[in-house]
């Protein structure tokens, strides 16, 4: 038999495993099945050892919450679609508002004739600092925390 | 019925199709009885991927909230729990590669799977108890450490007890798939469960 055509037998030999195991075969195939596991000892001991773990599996199942849990969930979920919209709306209103208040503030520098002309220089660099560390914090907290992290995971 | 309830067997006066419009024109209270349907299934999905209760709450609540946020690319004529499963998966496949996380977990880690032969077994037998437990415990360890999509099916069918058919449809991926990812899984688990097997 080529390679291809054991990868195939092969193949064809697990699904029929699992379909066994989980009671998802056909008559014809369950004896499919049986003449398999009685030509192959190999075949045969991987059913066994199939069976002894779908034996442990079947007994457990995932563990049940709180019955609170599910009083309480659509509260929660509420409670995060609100407050994404509010910190949105913070957010926007921060920004409209520092840099109002940024602009008002560097026209009186720039018409201030008295202050020396390196304090006007610190003056802007720190505001520059300022609403450029802002405006990467508000940009990773609404839009890359959002994409970003996810663009790698296949659907 | 599956091993998890599943809450889009029930049936419902109102259609998920009709809440989905509804939940379209901004309606919450819609969203609201959507997330009532299926908080159950996205939460349980979620442990069986993340292994974790406060994990599988936060994510599975995530999931509703960025649901209803991209609600409008959602067709309502398409069902609406695997468009939300999606969501749940990729939240818990992301968090379960952040290596931070998964240390945390480790730390942190309690039981997620539950013995149902546990109650029978300590009454009549302590020693059982205690190998039922670390069993338990095995069966937990041998599934974390499980690659993402061998666990996720693994989950699937193990423990909300779906079909072939209803995995390959929910994952968008053939049958044959299902069942190699399953063999794979199921292979991965015996190797490591080896000696008490």
């Amino acid at each position: 038999m080529s390679e291809r055509g054991a990868a195939a037998g092969d193949e064809r030999a697990r699904r029929l495993l699992m379909r066994g195991l989980d009671g998802e075969l056909p008559a014809e195939e369950r004896e499919e099945l049986e003449r398999l596991l009685n030509s192959d000892a190999s075949v045969r001991a991987e059913w066994d050892r199939l069976v002894r773990l779908k034996e442990v599996t079947d007994t457990m199942k995932l563990q049940q919450p709180p019955d609170e849990v599910w009083k309480d969930y659509w509260e929660s979920v509420y409670v995060r679609l609100e407050r994404g919209i509010g910190w949105i709306l913070l957010s926007v209103g921060a920004i409209v508002l520092v840099s109002y208040g940024l602009w008002m503030g560097a026209q009186e520098i720039i018409a201030d004739t008295e202050m020396p002309l390196y304090l006007k220089a610190a003056i802007l660099a720190t505001t520059v600092g300022v609403v450029v560390l802002l405006v990467s914090v508000v940009r990773e907290k609404l839009f890359i925390g959002r994409t970003e992290r996810y663009k790698d995971v296949e659907r | 019925m599956g091993a998890v309830e599943r809450d889009s067997a029930v049936e419902h006066a109102v259609s998920d199709h009709a809440l989905v419009l509804k939940a379209q024109a901004g309606d919450r209270e819609a969203f609201g009885e959507l997330v009532a349907r299926y908080m159950r299934r996205a939460y349980y999905a979620a442990l069986g991927l993340t292994g974790s209760h406060d994990d599988a709450l936060d994510l599975s609540q995530e999931a509703f909230v960025r649901a209803y946020r991209a609600r409008a690319s959602l067709d309502p004529d398409r069902p609406f729990y695997p468009w939300l499963y999606q969501i749940v998966r990729r939240l818990c496949f992301n968090m379960q590669r952040d290596r931070r996380t998964r240390r945390r977990r480790m730390e942190e880690a309690t039981p997620w799977l539950q013995d149902q032969a546990d109650a029978r077994a300590a009454a009549s037998d302590p020693a059982r108890d205690v190998e039922r437990s670390e069993l338990r415990s095995r069966l937990e360890v041998a599934i974390d450490a499980l690659p993402e999509r061998e666990r996720e099916v693994l989950v699937l069918k193990e423990f909300e007890g779906l079909r072939y058919r209803e995995i390959a449809e929910l994952l968008g991926i053939p049958i044959g798939t299902v069942m190699s990812r399953l063999y794979t899984a199921r292979k991965n688990l015996a190797e490591i469960l080896g000696d008490v097997l």
